[in-house]
């Protein structure tokens, strides 16, 4: 049992190799293995990734003149408004759930999700409601114009009163993608409870399964929230109840709770797993162990409860009262402590560490900074005398960008690269990777690093037109988001071409610590000739020690001298 | 290890692998429907609380002309529902004691009490005097009874599915996880319908 090699165990059952024939094709089929599941999340979503993109490059066309002359007002609205939905709603959750369906069971030692026929549906359900989101480009009087967060009573004006329009579409995709969502946090949570392998203790699991875990406990409290407020917009909208209307003697304000009691903690839904991911690339790229596992891993649990007291800092000018106002500007701040911590956790990682510049480790990096400087500006829109002036402006579009792009996106495409070599077989192009890198971190700062002397000049965010004295900066802006177009385009050439003809990925390219790593490249169906029994904390980066039983793992982990 | 290349070990090792699997399903199953119960409370939660946050902050509750509810008839029909949950604990005890006859018995009676349930709720709302769009505490009542009602619906439809199947032979080899399941759900469908009968008709 003991000294054979991992490789042979691993290589026994290889999966065939994408491009084999008709291998591409189960990846359009009701396949019930995580790995194909996760491959078409990413894909799906990556395209829908290209879609909110293109959306954004309207947006930014129409503001490099102050005069609204490129579209029409009424597209504007609906740009800015499906631009937001698609990125959320299509890219970044998609892609997330996607990258821990690959990833998790793989990580805890199973051969599969919980659940596999309900995480086939869960995907399934994600292009429907693309679809139907998209056909609203094409219902009478136009897509959704209400911005992403559907305020009342904005979303309640129905122009051409019809049944079918705009903003039904949306609330039915939004509906469609919660509920899958909700299938998908069921299966996550059963998963990562009930069937981590022998010896893989809670406080053996990798970080990022830790952080998947909080993330999708989130999901199982706040999405029904915000289903609740979304089915009574819609009796408003369809059957004219008067919840959420005004005119109607309704109350408008509890919709934004509703809205903001899901969608805040949403945020972190989105922002855990890239915690998890940059606690899995810095070990292996500094060659250290995490610094602080167990207060990492206690971190995000924590961040899953404060996270649920704190949306009221979205609605510091609703009228809200000044005790809400006081009481929800310091759950902000707290929240944000076990966040430092974390930080403060990779950056101890990360010293005195040797640092291999691979791509992953770069978007990795980048994405750090980019989130200390986001949760900087989180801080100060936390605090209530400087949101009340700058809420609804360029400065709180540009925080969260940072997040959402600087930290979420590029975090997700360390992932991507980390992973590929795992996923594919192939190895990818170091070179364009570095390329890709490159114009993001750049094209990322120049277009959103503006949108904060904007927002404090008083620009106001969701216009088309806007004075003069703000030209400087949006044309800057403008030039930032065009370049982070243009970066997509070596991502996409990499990714394919190295899927199709790059070189032979071994199983463990980076020298990584983890059941993932132990299997071939891509893994076999079922992911394990025999579970393995884990016998070790991860991250044992120069500690020498096996990770599972049976195992010489302690090959890996020495450098070669 | 190199044995595992061998037939026999390796088929042997397949069987070990089958009992693994069918073993974990039905507990993964019931812990996932429990997660999933937890989730959906949730939203019924969102109700309550849009239902009292409207009730204390409105000045005119009540649409024209109506001064509240009667009582007495949706009375009879939580006594009803909740009673129905000691049916089905009933009729699952007979099922561990593999009495089918008795299970389905008492299984079928849950059933009858869950359709009373249901019609006696249809009965009340055509003969109420104010409508869905009948200002908030018309659209609060209707929603709250109306996606409770559904729930109720889907219970009934789950328990019939599991009469149906527990006419087929050997259904319960692999245990009776759908039938925890399913009575499981009509007692968070009860739990709730004590909560709204307390907001919507003791609380007037
Ligand atoms: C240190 C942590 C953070 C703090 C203290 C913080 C604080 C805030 C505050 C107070 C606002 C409201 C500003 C306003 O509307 O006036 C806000 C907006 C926002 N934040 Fe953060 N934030 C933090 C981290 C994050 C993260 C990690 C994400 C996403 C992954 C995020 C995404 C957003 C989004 C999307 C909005 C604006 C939504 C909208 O108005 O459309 N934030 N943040
Ligand atoms: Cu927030």
């Amino acid at each position: 049992m003991t000294n054979v090699p991992i490789e042979a165990i691993a290589n026994r059952t290889p999966q065939p190799l994408p491009g084999a024939p008709d291998n591409w094709k189960r990846f359009f089929t009701f396949s019930t293995d995580h790995k194909v599941i996760g491959i078409q999340y990413l894909v799906t979503s990556f395209t829908f990734f290209l879609v909110g993109g293109f959306f954004a490059m309207i947006i930014r066309g129409e503001l490099v003149t102050p005069e609204a002359d490129l579209v029409d007002r009424t597209i504007y609205n609906a740009m800015f408004t499906m631009h937001g939905t698609v990125m959320l709603f299509l890219w970044m959750f998609p892609s997330l759930v996607g990258l821990a369906n690959y990833l998790v069971p793989l990580m805890i030692g199973a051969r599969d999700m919980a659940f596999p026929r309900l995480n086939a549906i869960a995907f399934w359900m994600v292009p429907v409601a693309a679809i139907l989101l998209m056909a609203s480009f094409f219902a009478p009087g136009g897509p959704s114009q209400s911005g992403w967060w559907a305020y009342p009573p904005v979303s309640l004006q129905n122009p051409t009163g019809k049944l079918l329009n705009g903003q039904f579409l949306w609330l039915l995709a939004v509906a469609i993608s919660g509920v899958s969502s909700i299938m998908g946090a069921v299966n996550f949570v059963t998963t990562i409870a009930k069937m981590r392998a022998p010896g893989m203790t809670l406080f053996r699991m990798p970080i990022y399964v830790w952080t998947v875990l909080s993330a999708q406990i989130i999901q199982l409290y706040g999405l029904p929230a915000l289903t609740a407020g979304a089915v009574m917009l819609l009796m408003d909208l369809t059957f004219g109840t008067s919840f959420f209307d005004p005119a109607k003697g309704g109350n408008p304000v509890l919709y934004q709770h509703f809205f903001w009691f899901y969608s805040h903690p949403a945020v972190y839904v989105i922002i855990l797993p890239i915690f998890g991911i940059f606690s899995e690339i810095f070990p292996v790229f500094a060659r250290k162990p995490l610094f602080g596992y167990k207060i990492v891993a206690i971190s995000s649990m924590t961040i899953t409860f404060v996270s649920g007291i704190v949306w009221v800092h979205h609605m510091f000018a609703s009228g809200t009262p000044p005790w809400m106002r006081i009481f929800f500007m310091f759950t902000t701040v707290f929240v944000a402590v076990p966040t430092g911590v974390k930080v403060f956790a990779w950056v101890a990682t990360l010293w005195g560490g040797k640092l291999r510049l691979t791509t992953p480790m770069l978007f990795a990096l980048g994405a750090l900074i980019m989130f200390v400087f986001a949760g900087i500006t989180g801080i100060m829109l936390a605090t209530v005398p400087i949101d009340i002036h700058v809420n609804n402006t360029y400065f709180v579009v540009g925080h969260f960008h940072y997040v959402l792009f600087g930290t979420a996106t590029m975090g997700m495409f360390a992932a991507i690269y980390h992973w590929f070599p795992k996923m594919t077989g192939r190895m990818y192009n170091e070179g364009l990777g570095q390329l890709h890198f490159w114009l993001t971190f750049v094209g990322t700062n120049l277009n959103f690093l503006p949108m904060h002397p904007l927002g404090l000049m008083g620009m106001p965010r969701r216009v088309a037109s806007y004075d003069p004295e703000f030209a400087f900066w949006n044309v800057l802006a403008s030039i930032g988001g065009f370049l982070l177009g243009m970066a997509t385009l070596p991502f996409i050439l990499n990714m394919v071409g190295s899927w199709v003809q790059g070189k032979k990925a071994p199983d463990n390219p980076w020298r990584a610590i983890g059941l993932e790593w132990m299997v071939s490249s891509p893994p076999p169906v079922e992911n394990f000739e025999e579970i393995p029994v884990v016998v070790a904390e991860p991250y044992g980066y120069g500690k020498n020690e096996p990770l599972v039983a049976g195992d010489r793992a302690a090959d890996l982990v020495t450098e070669p001298s | 290890m190199e044995s595992s290349l061998d037939q026999a070990p390796a088929i042997a090792h397949a069987h070990a692998h089958a009992a693994e699997h069918t073993h974990d399903e039905a507990g993964n199953a019931l812990f996932g429907f429990i997660v999933f119960l937890l989730s959906e409370s949730v939203i019924f939660l969102s109700f309550f609380v849009s239902y009292f946050l409207y009730k204390i902050t409105t000045s005119d509750w009540y649409p024209d002309g109506v001064t509240g509810l009667a009582t007495r008839e949706p009375l009879i029909n939580t006594i009803v529902l909740v009673s129905s949950s000691f049916v089905i604990f009933i009729a699952e005890r007979f099922l561990h004691k593999r009495n089918l006859w008795g299970f389905r018995v008492f299984w079928l009676l849950t059933m009858a009490m869950g359709a009373y349930f249901l019609l006696g709720q249809a009965k009340e709302w055509s003969e109420l005097p104010f409508g869905f769009t009948s200002g908030l505490f018309g659209g609060t009542f209707y929603l709250l009874t109306g996606f409770h009602g559904l729930h109720v619906l889907t219970g009934i439809l789950l328990q019939g599915l599991m009469l149906i199947r527990s006419f087929i032979p050997g259904n319960y080899d692999k245990g009776t996880v759908g039938v925890e399941e399913t009575s499981l759900f009509w007692h968070f469908v009860d739990v709730i319908w004590i909560v709204l009968f307390i907001l919507l008709y003791v609380w007037q």
